[in-house]
């Protein structure tokens, strides 16, 4: 038994909290209750800290410089690569590229691999309960390539149809790309079957972690997937940085994605060799002070523990799904039986949008609307829904204040 | 005719109605009762060209001139906006396109609901605005045409 587990199984949440200082805010009058997690995740001080750090103390640009600075800055730089990669579990750092966040790692996926793999007539397949992120990237590959997009069904609990995306699997499959976890709904998909029945019939895999990164554990080489998306800002670090992983071969085998500085090896009016990875696909300078930050929010992680949190967001939907059911006329918009810590809901004869109005007047956080997956939404035939998202910081005592600021709200609706 | 009232002196009103309210619940309750009260729309004029874009709420504005002056009506599935697009309406319709350009309704931000028409695409009250003082243009257009 380890030193911290033998002090306690359960996560000190108040504690927690104390490392987020925007939690001591308050709106309207009222303490902050941020359950709008699945859309950006609040940082904790080591976060800000590490970005105050970067400016007033080793500001520089990064790979080319000689000086001591510019040394200070790639090494933070390069530490987050292998903090990343131990993060996911990749092989080598190499195969560890940074984007801007999620959707840019889609569209680098689309824009080299697919560009230079796909053609007239092959298929992708995605799901109904992907982000639009994962969805339009395919449809603009698919306008240019002559590409058809497929889409794997889901059933009225928010689950895939698997019977349905093994029938896609034909000989023009050629990529799947697949929400770990939907943002709308909150279903955890089974993405190692997913990967392993792909692979079965050729097709490589992409896996959307926007929202899987910060609530499971990943495995990469576990998964086996061929490549791994996810953003900072939704694991407690900074927005503007994301990670793309591929696996090493593919990577190499890609064409180029932006063109520029650090990517290059040699440029001459006569032709350009382009840098190894993952620099190949790291054009122009990076966003250095997030990326640095991004291994602060990681060690956070770590240092409380993964099973932790998962046991303590747990505990929070079970509680949520159990309070929210008292409120008259309340629906759960995905009952899958593998779910992650949000909840997403419609009550009766209220539009979604009125709900969170009237919750924002008690400082209650919440996302309201279609969550950029106007299709899954269609599906349910519902203008959007309430969603509740949450993090390792809230409490028991968050989702009360949320039951009783929607009977106020439905009260006032309904009257 | 009925003695329409200026702008300024609606917005006024509206101003010295909001003033008797303590709490935001007491503000949003009006609101709520105001787009309640809001005449529907006939189906007819739901149609995707009268669709106002905003990102979660649907609204529909219709508008029409007669004698130089232009009247709107409107309706949304979100019951709040569809309380404010009743305090707009009060303010702006009946007015000539030239008073209707010129209005700055700042009472939205007097009665405590600037936030409804921040830039978030959360709503479609500012697109409402917007879409209000078009239609003020077109008929502007149109008369000055003939």
């Amino acid at each position: 038994m380890t030193a911290s587990a033998s002090i306690s199984n359960e996560l000190d949440v108040y504690a927690i909290r104390k490392a987020f200082p925007i939690l001591e805010r308050k709106v309207k009058g009222w303490p902050l209750v941020y359950l709008d997690n699945a859309a950006t995740s609040q940082k904790p001080f080591a976060v800000i800290q590490a970005l105050t750090d970067y400016y007033t103390e080793f500001n520089a640009n990064i790979h080319r410089g000689i000086h001591t600075l510019a040394e200070e800055a790639t090494a933070a730089f390069e530490s987050t690569r292998d903090a990343v990669r131990r993060f996911i579990q990749a092989e080598s750092r190499e195969e560890i590229i940074f984007t801007r966040g999620t959707t840019e790692g889609i569209n680098l996926v689309a824009q080299t691999w697919g560009r230079k793999n796909l053609k007239e007539g092959d298929e992708i397949i995605v799901s109904a309960m992907e982000h639009h992120s994962n969805i339009v990237p395919w449809q603009v590959l698919c306008a240019e390539k002559g590409s058809v997009l497929r889409v794997i069904p889901v059933t009225g609990k928010g689950e895939l149809i698997w019977e349905e995306f093994e029938k896609l699997l034909t000989p023009r499959a050629k990529l799947v790309s697949i929400a770990h976890i939907s943002n709308a709904l909150g279903t955890i998909n089974p993405v190692k079957k997913i990967i392993r029945k792909a692979h079965e019939a050729g097709a490589i895999v992409i896996v959307d972690g926007a929202q899987s990164a910060v609530h499971l554990d990943i495995n990469v080489r576990d998964l086996n997937c061929d490549f791994f998306a996810f953003s900072a800002h939704k694991v407690y670090g900074p927005t503007g940085v994301g990670v793309l992983y591929g696996k090493m071969q593919l990577l190499e085998d890609m064409p180029v994605f932006q063109a520029g500085g650090e990517m290059i090896k040699e440029v001459s009016f006569e032709g350009t060799t382009f840098n190894e990875l993952p620099y190949k696909f790291e054009a122009g300078t990076p966003n250095i002070a997030d990326t640095i930050a991004l291994r602060f929010a990681i060690e956070f992680l770590e240092s409380i523990g993964r099973e932790k949190i998962r046991k303590h967001e747990e505990e929070l939907l079970q509680y949520a799904s159990e309070r929210l059911m008292e409120i008259p006329g309340l629906k759960i918009i995905g009952q899958a039986a593998q779910k992650a810590s949000l909840v997403s809901f419609i009550v009766e004869n209220t539009h979604p949008q009125d709900l969170g109005i009237l919750l924002d007047n008690r400082g209650i956080a919440v996302r309201t609307g279609h969550h950029c997956a106007q299709p899954l939404m269609k599906l349910f035939g519902i203008p959007g829904t309430v969603r509740a998202s949450f993090a390792l910081y809230n409490t028991r005592e968050e989702i009360d204040e949320l039951i009783v600021g929607l009977e106020k709200a439905v009260h006032l609706l309904k009257r | 005719m009925d003695s329409i009232k200026s702008i300024g002196e609606a917005e006024q009103e509206i101003i010295e109605d909001f003033s008797l309210f303590d709490s935001w619940e007491e503000k949003y309750e009006y609101i709520i009762d105001l787009g309640k009260k809001l005449a529907p729309l006939e189906a007819s004029s739901k149609t995707e060209e009268n669709k106002v874009r905003g990102c979660q709420s649907t609204v529909w504005l219709v508008a029409e001139e007669r004698n130089g002056r232009i009247y709107y009506r409107a309706e949304s599935d979100a019951i709040i906006v569809k309380g404010l697009i009743s305090l707009l309406i009060r303010v702006l319709s009946g007015h000539t396109a030239s008073e209707i350009l010129e209005a700055r309704l700042d009472f939205i931000r007097q009665i405590g609901m600037t936030s409804h028409l921040a830039q978030t695409r959360s709503n479609g009250l500012l697109a409402m605005v917007r879409q209000m003082k078009n239609y003020a243009i077109a008929f502007q257009v149109k008369n000055s045409a003939s």
